[in-house]
C-alpha cells in the first residue's frame, strides 16, 4: 500500500504537511473521527490509523477513460464527487448521492458501479468508464447512438446512467433477452419514465455492436 | 458557412407554406414536410454524450458548495441559533441565518407570509440556517455543527384530523384554506330520476414530484448584478421572484436554465434556496453551488395532495348519466398551496350531466406545501370517476365504453356559459382506442368470472379530459435568418424533457424549408433570450408554437421585400420557396435565398414573433382515453401490468417521436400513482416523513413497466386552437392512468380497490376479505 499524503484544511491554498506532521500538530482533535476502511490498514501501527481528520487528502491517481489523473482527494470524497467536481466530467450525474437512483452509474473493470457508493480512494488502480468514455472524438458509441434513434430519454438526467448500465450489460453479455436487459437497467431509476424506449435502445445496441 | 443548397434545405420539390401578407394570420398548414414526423431530438447528442450542462454541472472558477441546515420537526419554534463552532471550522466562507441580516428577508405562500428563516418552522424541511464551504463536505460539516434551541410545537400531520376541535393550529386563523363549491341542474331531482344510484369513498395517497436532477442553483454576483443558473421549468419566473426577494432590478438579475432534469411542475416554482444561494454568494463573494439533497428535496419541494373523496353518481338504464355529487378534503400542507385544486374537474367536465354538485375542502397541515404535479387535482378526481363509471356499467349491464360513449359533451359544461370546444377527441379516442386494443375481445376472454386459478388477468379503462391545454399569450420569439440561409431561433421557453426545443425547431424548418439540424436554438436564458411563460400546464408546445410560425413569417415577408426590391417585381408575386425566391408569373425569374444582396449586406434578417390569443366563447382542451391489461396473483397480491395503449387527442401530432416518448412518460408516471407511490408521514408520534428517499418511497422501475405500451394519437388538427393546430400532451396522458388499472383489477379479480396504490399488501386483504365474505 502507499503511504498516504496528507493536508489539512485547505486544499486550495495548497499548503501541506505530512501526514505524520499533521497528527502530531492537530493531535486527535475534536474534529476527528473514526474512520475505517481498507486504506487505512496501512503497516503503521494503530495510534496511527485510528484517527484521522474528515479533510486529510491523500494522494491517488485515477484511471478514467484511458487516461490517470493525480490527485488530492479527502479519503471520504466520493468518486462521483471527484468525477463531476474535481475533473469535471458531469456527464455522470447525482440524482440521490446515496445508491438508489443510478444516475451515478460508471463502469469499474467493465462492470457498472454506483459512482456515488464508491470512495475515490476505492477506484485508485481500476479502469473507470464515464459517459464522455464512449465518445470516439465526437462521434457516439453503439448505446448512445441507439438512445437518440429510439428517443429512450426525455429529461436526460438519468440517460447516462442508463447508458452506463446497458453498456456494462453488453460487454458483458452480447446478446442479452428482454429479461436480461430490464434487470440491467433496473437500478437506473427513469423519473420521466422512458423504460420501454430504453428497453428498445439497449436491444438495438446489441444488435448494432453485433454487426 | 453552409455550402450548397442541398445541405441545407429539405425543400426539392416540396412546397413550404404560403407566406401570408402582412398583418394576416398564416393559414393553418395542409401538408406538412417536417411537422408530425418523428424527428430526433436537437439536443440529443449533447444529452447522450455528457456534454449538455445542466445548473447542477455548472463548475465556476472559485466557486463554493452551500448547505442549508433545515427544521428537523414538523412544528418549532427556533429558540436559539449558535452559529460560532461552524464560523471557525475549515473551508468555511459564509454562515448566514437567523442572527444574521438576511433573517429579516420575506418570504410568502400566495398570501400568507413567512421569512426565508422562518422564527417558526411549520414543516419538516423549512431552512433555519445555511453555509457556504470550499467543498460541499466541509460545507455540511459546518451545516451540522450549528447548534440550535427548538421548542417542539403540536403538530397535525393527518388532513382528515386537521379540523378537530383540539387539533393544533397551524396559523391563527386555523387550520382551514377555505371550502369551493360549484353546482349546476338540480342534484337531488337527478338522483330521483336515475335508475341506479351508487356512492362510493375513495382517497388517493400523497405523491412526491423527484425528478432526477436536484433542486438547486449556482448563484454568482459581478457587482451588484446577479447570474443565477437554475433548474427550472421557467428562468423568468425566478428571475421576477427573486429580484423581487433582493430587491433588484429584473435586469440586474439573470437567471439560465438551458438543461433541467425534470421538475414535472416543482420546479415551476421559486423556492428559498436561490435567495439562500445569493446570499452566500454575496457574503462570501465568490460562487455558490447550492443543490439539496435527495432527502430535503422529498420535505420542501412539493407534492400530489392526498385527497379524500366521496362521489355519488345516478344512470339510467340506457346509460344516461343523471347526477354526480362529489365531496373531497385534502391537503396543500402547511401553507396555501392547492390542496384540493382542480380535483373535480373531471366530475364536472369530462361527461354530459345536468346535475352536478361538487365541494372541496383545503385545510393545513404540518407538512411541506405542494406543487403543482403533472396534472394537479385530475388523476386524484379521475380515480373516483372513472372507477365509478366502471361500476355504473356493471351496475345496469353496459359496457364501460358504451357507457361513456353514451355520455359524450360537446361544450364544456364545467365552464361559465358552456363553452364548446373547438374539437372534441374523446369520442374517436374512444372508439379507436378500444379497437386497437382489443377491447371487445380481451373484455370477454379475460376477467375474474373466466378464470379460476390463483393468476387472474383482466382489462380496463379510463378516459379523460384536461383542463386547459391550449396555450396562449404571452410569448415572444426571435427567428434569425443568416446569410447561408441558416437560422437561429431564439425563445425564452424552458425544455424540461419534453421536446419543446425540438418541436419549435421543426416549426421553423417546416415554415422555411430548412432542415431542422441547420437552427440553432438559444432558449431559456432572461439575459439573451425573450419573454416566456414557465414551462408546465401542458400549454408550452400551443404556446410557443404559433409564436414560432410568427417570426418565422416575419422573416419570410422581409426576404420577399428584398427580393422584390431587387428583381423590380412586386411582393405579392412572389413566392418563398426554402431555397430560392421565385416569381409566380415568371417561373423563369427567382434568385437563392443566399443571393439576396439585402440579406448578405445586413448580415441577418430578424424575425419577431408573437403569440395571438386564443379564439373567444372557445374551450381548447385535449382528451385522452387509456386501456390496459394487468394479470394479479391472488395468492402473493402481486399485479403486473401487461400492456397499455393511449389514445390521445392533442390536436396535430407535432413530432410523432416526442409525442409517444411524452405517452410512455406519463403512464409510467401514472402506474407510480396506482401501485407504487404513497407519502407516509408519521402523523400518530413525529409527524415526521418516514420515506424520505427513493428506497422507502418506491418509484415504478424497469420492472414495474410493460415493455408493450402503444401510442395511437387521435390527430385532429385544431385550426381554431392556433396556428399550428397543436394543443398540450403531457399532463392528459397521466390522468386516467390509475383508474385504468384499478378498474383492470376489479374485471381481473372482482375486487374494488378505492385506496391508492394497489401495492401487494393492500391487495392481500382486500382478497382475504374477499374470500371471507364467500
Ligand atoms: S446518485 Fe448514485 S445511485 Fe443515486
Ligand atoms: S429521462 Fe428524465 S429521468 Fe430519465
Amino acid at each position: 500500500m502507499k503511504k498516504k499524503q496528507s493536508i489539512a484544511s485547505d486544499h486550495r491554498r495548497g499548503w501541506s504537511i505530512s501526514r505524520r506532521g499533521f497528527l502530531a500538530s492537530a493531535g486527535t482533535g475534536a474534529v476527528a473521527m473514526a474512520v475505517s476502511g481498507r486504506i487505512f490498514a496501512s503497516p503503521m501501527g494503530n495510534k496511527e490509523t485510528a484517527e484521522m481528520a474528515p479533510d486529510v487528502l491523500s494522494k491517488i491517481t485515477l484511471h478514467v477513460n484511458g487516461h490517470p489523473h493525480d490527485l488530492l482527494v479527502e479519503p471520504r470524497w466520493t468518486l462521483l464527487h471527484v468525477l463531476r467536481e474535481t475533473l469535471g466530467l458531469t456527464g455522470t450525474k447525482e440524482g440521490c448521492g446515496r445508491g438508489e437512483c443510478g444516475a451515478c452509474t460508471v463502469l469499474i473493470n467493465d462492470i457498472p458501479r454506483y459512482a456515488c457508493l464508491t470512495l475515490a480512494v476505492e477506484a485508485e488502480g481500476a479502469a473507470v468508464t464515464t459517459v464522455e468514455g464512449l465518445l470516439d472524438g465526437e462521434t457516439l458509441g453503439p448505446v448512445q447512438s441507439a438512445f437518440v434513434e429510439e428517443d429512450a430519454f426525455q429529461c436526460g438526467y438519468c440517460t447516462p446512467g442508463q447508458i452506463m448500465s446497458v453498456e456494462g450489460l453488453l460487454r458483458k453479455n452480447p446478446d442479452p433477452s428482454m429479461d436480461e436487459i430490464r434487470m440491467a437497467v433496473s437500478g437506473n431509476l427513469c423519473r420521466c419514465g422512458a423504460y420501454s424506449h430504453i428497453f428498445k435502445a439497449a436491444a438495438s445496441a446489441a444488435k448494432n455492436r453485433r454487426k | 458557412m453552409a455550402k450548397d443548397s442541398t445541405s441545407i434545405y429539405y425543400t426539392e420539390g416540396l412546397p413550404v407554406p404560403e407566406t401570408p401578407a402582412a398583418g394576416k394570420a398564416p393559414k393553418p398548414w395542409e401538408q406538412t414536410d417536417v411537422i408530425g414526423k418523428p424527428w430526433p431530438r436537437v439536443d440529443a447528442y449533447e444529452r447522450v454524450s455528457g456534454t449538455a450542462v445542466y445548473p447542477s454541472d455548472i463548475l465556476l472558477p472559485g466557486m463554493l458548495y452551500g448547505a442549508i441546515l433545515t427544521c428537523p420537526h414538523p412544528h418549532a419554534r427556533v429558540r436559539r441559533v449558535d452559529t460560532a463552532t461552524a464560523e471557525t471550522m475549515p473551508g468555511v466562507r459564509a454562515v448566514v441565518g437567523p442572527e444574521t441580516r438576511e433573517a429579516d428577508l420575506p418570504w410568502s405562500y400566495r398570501n400568507v407570509k413567512s421569512k426565508i428563516f422562518p422564527p417558526v418552522c411549520r414543516f419538516e424541511g423549512e431552512p433555519v440556517a445555511a453555509v457556504a464551504a470550499e467543498t460541499p463536505f466541509q460545507a455540511w460539516d459546518a451545516a451540522r455543527a450549528i447548534q440550535v434551541e427548538y421548542e417542539i410545537l403540536p403538530h397535525v400531520s393527518d388532513e382528515r384530523r386537521a379540523l378537530d376541535a383540539n387539533a393544533p393550529k397551524i396559523h391563527d386563523g386555523g387550520n382551514k384554506v377555505k371550502t369551493e363549491t360549484y353546482s349546476r341542474g338540480d342534484v337531488s331531482k337527478g338522483f330521483a330520476d336515475a335508475d341506479v344510484v351508487l356512492e362510493q369513498h375513495y382517497r388517493t395517497e400523497a405523491e412526491l414530484h423527484t425528478p432526477l436532477e436536484l433542486h438547486g442553483c449556482v448563484a454568482n454576483w459581478d457587482g451588484d448584478e446577479l447570474t443565477l443558473w437554475e433548474s427550472t421549468q421557467g428562468v423568468y419566473a425566478v428571475q421576477s421572484r427573486v429580484a423581487e426577494t433582493l430587491g433588484l432590478p429584473l435586469a440586474k438579475v439573470r437567471v439560465v436554465g438551458h438543461y433541467v432534469g425534470g421538475g414535472f411542475g416543482s420546479k415551476l416554482r421559486t423556492s428559498r434556496y436561490s435567495i439562500i444561494a445569493a446570499v452566500l454568494a454575496r457574503r462570501s463573494a465568490r460562487p455558490v453551488k447550492l443543490f439539496l439533497p435527495r432527502e430535503e428535496t422529498y420535505l420542501s419541494m412539493g407534492n400530489r395532495p392526498p385527497s379524500n373523496m366521496t362521489l355519488k353518481a345516478g344512470v339510467k338504464k340506457d346509460g344516461t348519466l343523471t347526477a354526480l355529487a362529489f365531496t373531497c378534503l385534502g391537503t396543500g400542507g402547511a401553507f396555501p398551496a392547492g390542496g384540493t385544486s382542480l380535483v373535480d374537474w373531471q366530475i364536472r367536465d369530462l361527461y354530459r350531466c345536468p346535475n352536478i354538485s361538487t365541494e372541496c375542502t383545503d385545510v393545513y397541515i404540518n407538512a411541506g406545501p405542494a406543487r403543482p404535479f403533472r396534472a394537479p387535482g385530475h388523476p386524484q378526481g379521475s380515480w373516483a370517476l372513472e372507477q365509478m363509471m366502471d361500476a355504473l356499467a356493471e351496475a345496469i349491464g353496459m359496457d364501460p365504453v358504451a357507457l361513456r360513449l353514451k355520455n359524450i359533451p360537446t361544450v364544456s359544461q364545467g365552464r361559465q356559459g358552456s363553452p364548446p370546444y373547438t374539437t372534441t377527441g374523446l369520442e374517436p379516442c374512444l372508439t379507436e382506442g378500444a379497437r386497437q386494443f382489443g377491447w371487445a375481445e380481451a373484455r370477454r376472454s379475460l376477467g375474474a368470472a373466466q378464470h379460476k386459478g390463483p393468476i387472474r388477468r383482466g382489462v380496463g379503462m379510463a378516459a379523460s379530459v384536461w383542463i386547459v391545454g391550449g396555450g396562449g399569450p404571452p410569448s415572444t420569439v426571435i427567428v434569425k435568418l443568416f446569410a447561408d440561409g441558416s437560422a437561429n431561433l431564439n425563445m425564452g421557453a424552458s425544455d424540461i424533457g419534453t421536446g419543446t426545443k425540438t418541436i419549435m425547431a421543426m416549426v421553423v424548418a417546416e415554415e422555411l424549408g430548412l432542415k431542422p439540424e441547420m437552427i440553432r436554438i438559444e432558449h431559456a436564458d432572461t439575459g439573451t433570450t425573450q419573454y416566456a411563460t414557465p414551462s408546465g400546464g401542458s400549454k408550452t408546445v400551443p404556446t410557443e408554437a404559433p409564436a414560432v410560425r410568427d417570426a418565422a413569417v416575419q422573416v419570410k415577408r422581409q426576404v420577399l421585400e428584398m427580393a422584390a426590391d431587387e428583381m423590380g417585381l412586386p411582393v405579392d408575386d412572389l413566392a418563398y420557396e426554402g431555397a430560392a425566391v421565385a416569381s409566380r408569373s415568371r417561373p423563369d425569374r427567382r434568385v437563392p435565398i443566399t443571393g439576396i444582396e439585402g440579406l448578405r449586406k445586413r448580415g441577418v434578417v430578424v424575425g419577431v414573433g408573437h403569440r395571438d390569443p386564443n379564439p373567444e366563447g372557445k374551450s381548447i382542451n385535449p382528451f385522452c382515453v387509456q386501456f390496459c391489461e394487468v394479470e394479479v396473483n391472488t395468492q402473493t397480491g402481486e399485479m403486473r401490468i401487461l400492456r397499455f395503449l393511449s389514445a390521445n387527442e392533442s390536436g396535430r401530432v407535432m413530432n410523432r417521436m416526442s409525442f409517444d416518448s411524452q405517452v410512455i412518460g406519463g403512464i409510467t408516471m401514472g402506474i407510480g400513482l396506482a401501485a407504487t407511490e404513497m407519502r407516509i408521514l408519521d402523523t400518530e408520534q413525529t409527524g415526521k416523513l418516514v420515506n424520505r428517499n427513493w428506497h422507502d418511497y418506491k418509484l415504478p422501475t424497469a420492472l414495474d413497466v410493460p415493455a408493450d405500451i402503444t401510442s395511437a394519437p387521435v390527430e385532429m388538427p385544431d385550426a381554431e386552437a392556433n396556428t399550428t393546430g397543436a394543443k398540450g400532451l403531457g399532463e392528459p396522458v397521466t390522468i386516467p392512468t390509475a383508474a385504468a388499472v384499478a378498474n383492470a383489477v376489479y374485471h381481473a379479480t372482482g375486487i374494488r380497490v378505492t385506496e391508492s396504490p394497489i401495492h401487494p399488501l393492500r391487495l392481500c386483504s382486500l382478497l382475504e376479505q374477499q374470500t371471507k365474505e364467500g
